[in-house]
């Protein structure tokens, strides 16, 4: 009850300020904070790939592996850098005006990026890197338009390019069917993103998959007391419920004789 | 022994004796009578003073933790969020009662208005309530800053910057409250001592003088009678009950009814859709960077969206410092309502047609306002947001006439439901 009452809510007050990019139809995504796994994959290829560049400066090492149930030796021996503690934050070595000299832009801080910019964007930005020859690193992307990063992760997806083909039409982002056969409506249309076959090592189920891990660890990391938050209100919730019709039939006790 | 005469033993009479305690409880609560049909409307006073108390009570944690610099400030917020224990509920329980203070403040001020709770004799308690609303406006705009996000540093830019309208001494003015040529971590500085210590026991002082007022006069009711006009043989009004146990025993119900939404608020959605916080305040703030559209709280909505109504200059003056006195102005005529209701009769129960259109268009263009404070202006918002100013203005100024022309409804001598 309580989710269906929170989700009510959650639609009603809308995203009043969500932060878009310029007109682009965002993929949505759905986080999990509970699923470990998910977000221990998602901090793997985070720190493989990410930490570089983009410090999460307010998150300190030991905090990601209690909430994530990674013992503090396997975090230790295999995650924090060898000049780092585990409780430390997680800041890097960079130099921020020499990256926005080789970039045009530093790289940011990363902790919070999912809250500013909300998790749709994020997730929707992680997959629309495509090849742009005018651009300084050869890049742009759909939702960040002229980029100062490079696509990191192009050896997984491979090389992207915004082609004119005979593709599914989307409407918001959903596959648009047929009503008599159920196939996809197909139509010549541009701008449509494509992956040069043979350029990447993982499939594009494969890759959504490791973006949703990465964007759902990013979630975690903006908010880290979520779950603690969500599993400590229901019980506060509950209480009040009780308080209050306590509260009620006490009130209808004493009022009993006003008329 | 010397001193007061008291009907109490042991510790409690020996401090009666010293302290007129068992008097000032019976005066405000054991034995102050209110009406007996107080309704809906009437639970937002009590919880607005237990949403003071709690901003107080977490304001003091926060600042346990919080550092007023403007190196220091965001990342400090962030310590808190996830370093200090219970950090994120205390954050929230104060970002939220941010909101909720103004939801119920709204609330209260709106049963104001529809019983005509300011008329003789509580014209006082009104005047009180409108300095305590001032403060709050105040107190939330410097609240604001203290994160040091991008939206509280140009929100505040923008703010302080109005005072810039105002001719020949504007600029000075407007440099005397930052202490800076920008919003710096001197005006950081500054408004976290005001956030934290001089608006505070204002607001505490003035609340204090709002609910002496009202105890001293007595509370009004949905049907605006005066009950100590009927009294029983004891000399107690017929139609009061005291305070305590009856009305407390009720406020409890408000309050375990407002805590349930509050917690919903703050354990499940404490963003409210970036209303209560806003998106972009989760990056530093940067003075080399204006967000593309700046948006003040929600709570301040309506009185920026008169500001931006006028876009045209009068009388060889900017439309920027128009906007500045119409926004003043706005919050200026709530001060005289008192003066402005000729209505024979306080409630809108008994009052005619005229006072009920001109309470409904009030409050459709207020919401209508505050909705438009949030969106970017285009030249059709602008004329509805023009249109809309108008009808904010008109119920005051026509006031005085509607309320004096119109065929109202006769009272009845005791309260009725
Ligand atoms: C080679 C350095 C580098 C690496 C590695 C890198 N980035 Fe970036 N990233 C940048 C730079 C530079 C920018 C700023 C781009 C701009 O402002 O034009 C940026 C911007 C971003 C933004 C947008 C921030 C905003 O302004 O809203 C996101 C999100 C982001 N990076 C995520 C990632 C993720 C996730 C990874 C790992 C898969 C990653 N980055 C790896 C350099 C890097
Ligand atoms: C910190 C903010 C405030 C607190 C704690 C507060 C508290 C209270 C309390 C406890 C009452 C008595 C209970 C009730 O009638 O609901 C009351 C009555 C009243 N308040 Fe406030 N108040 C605040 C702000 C305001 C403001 C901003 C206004 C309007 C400008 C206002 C106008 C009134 C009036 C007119 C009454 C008398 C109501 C009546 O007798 O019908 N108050 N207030």
């Amino acid at each position: 009850m309580i989710k269906g009452f929170v989700f009510a809510l959650s639609a009603l007050a809308g995203s009043a300020f969500a932060a878009g990019g310029p007109g682009v139809p965002l993929d949505s995504i759905d986080v999990d904070p509970r699923d470990k796994p998910s977000l221990q994959r998602g901090m793997s290829t985070f720190n493989q790939y990410c930490l570089g560049c983009h410090s999460m400066e307010f998150q300190r090492y030991e905090r990601t592996a209690t909430d994530l149930e990674i013992p503090a030796k396997l975090m230790e021996a295999h995650v924090v850098p060898a000049h780092h503690k585990i409780g430390d934050q997680q800041t890097i070595a960079m130099p921020s005006d020499a990256a926005a000299e080789w970039f045009g832009a530093p790289p940011p801080d990363l902790s919070l990026i999912t809250r500013k910019r909300g998790n749709d964007w994020v997730y929707t930005y992680l997959k629309t890197f495509y090849t742009d020859p005018t651009r300084p690193l050869g890049v742009n992307n759909l939702v960040f338009e002229k980029v100062g990063m490079p696509h990191v992760l192009q050896p997984l997806q491979g090389e992207q390019r915004l082609v004119c083909t005979n593709a599914p039409v989307k409407e918001n982002g959903v596959v648009q069917t047929d009503p008599l056969t159920g196939n996809p409506i197909l139509a010549d249309q541009c701008g449509v993103l494509e992956v040069v076959e043979g350029t990447g090592q993982l499939s594009a189920e494969e890759y959504d998959q490791v973006i949703y891990d990465l964007v759902n660890y990013m979630a975690y990391v903006a908010e880290p007391s979520r779950v603690s938050a969500e599993r400590i209100g229901i019980y506060v919730l509950l209480f009040l419920f009780v308080f209050g019709i306590i509260g009620y039939l006490l009130k209808r006790e004493y009022w009993k004789d006003i008329h | 022994m010397a001193g007061r005469e008291t009907t109490a033993t042991g510790v409690l009479g020996w401090i009666d004796q010293r302290l007129p305690i068992i008097d000032a409880w019976d005066k405000h609560i054991g034995k102050y009578y209110a009406p007996k049909n107080f309704n809906f409307w009437y639970f937002f006073g009590s919880l607005a003073l237990l949403v003071l108390v709690n901003q107080i009570v977490t304001g003091i944690w926060l600042t346990m933790s919080y550092e007023p610099s403007a190196e220091g400030a965001f990342a400090s917020v962030e310590y808190i969020m996830r370093d200090v224990e219970f950090g994120w509920l205390i954050r929230y329980m104060h970002s939220t009662g941010a909101s909720a203070f103004f939801v119920v403040i709204y609330l209260h001020m709106l049963r104001g208005l529809m019983y005509g709770s300011y008329q003789k004799p509580r014209e006082l308690i009104w005047l009180f309530g409108m300095a305590i609303y001032l403060a709050l406006m105040a107190e939330a705009c410097m609240g604001y800053l203290l994160p040091w996000g991008q939206m509280s540093y140009w929100g505040a830019q923008v703010i302080v910057s109005l005072f810039g309208a105002i001719p020949v001494v504007g600029a000075d003015l407007a440099q005397w409250i930052r202490g800076d040529y920008l919003i710096s971590g001197i005006t950081l500085n500054r408004f976290f001592a005001l956030h934290v210590i001089a608006l505070p026991f204002v607001i505490a002082g003035l609340v204090f003088l709002h609910i002496l007022a009202l105890h001293e006069v007595g509370s009004n009711n949905p049907d605006g009678i005066d009950i100590k006009l009927n009294k029983d043989e004891n000399g107690k009004p017929k139609d009061g009950i005291p305070f305590h146990p009856y009305y407390t025993v009720k406020d409890i119900v408000g309050v375990a009814v407002f805590l349930f939404v509050f917690s919903l608020v703050v354990f499940f959605f404490p963003e409210m859709g970036g209303y209560f916080l806003e998106y972009a305040n989760f990056e530093p703030a940067n003075p080399l960077k204006t967000p593309d559209h700046i948006a003040p709280v929600w709570y301040f909505t309506p009185f920026y969206a008169i500001l931006r109504a006028i876009t045209f200059p009068m009388f060889g003056l900017d439309a920027k410092f128009w906007g500045v006195v119409f926004m003043g102005a706005a919050i200026a005529m709530l001060f005289v309502l008192p003066w402005l209701d000729r209505s024979p009769v306080r409630s809108m129960r008994y009052k005619g047609w005229y006072s009920r259109i001109a309470l409904i268009l009030f409050c459709v263009s207020f919401v209508i306002l505050g909705v438009l404070g949030v969106l970017p202006s285009t030249p059709g918002r602008t004329a509805l947001a023009q249109a809309c100013t108008a009808i904010y203005f008109a119920y005051f100024i026509l006031m005085p006439w509607y309320t004096r022309m119109e065929k109202c409804k006769p009272v009845p001598e005791r309260v009725t439901g």
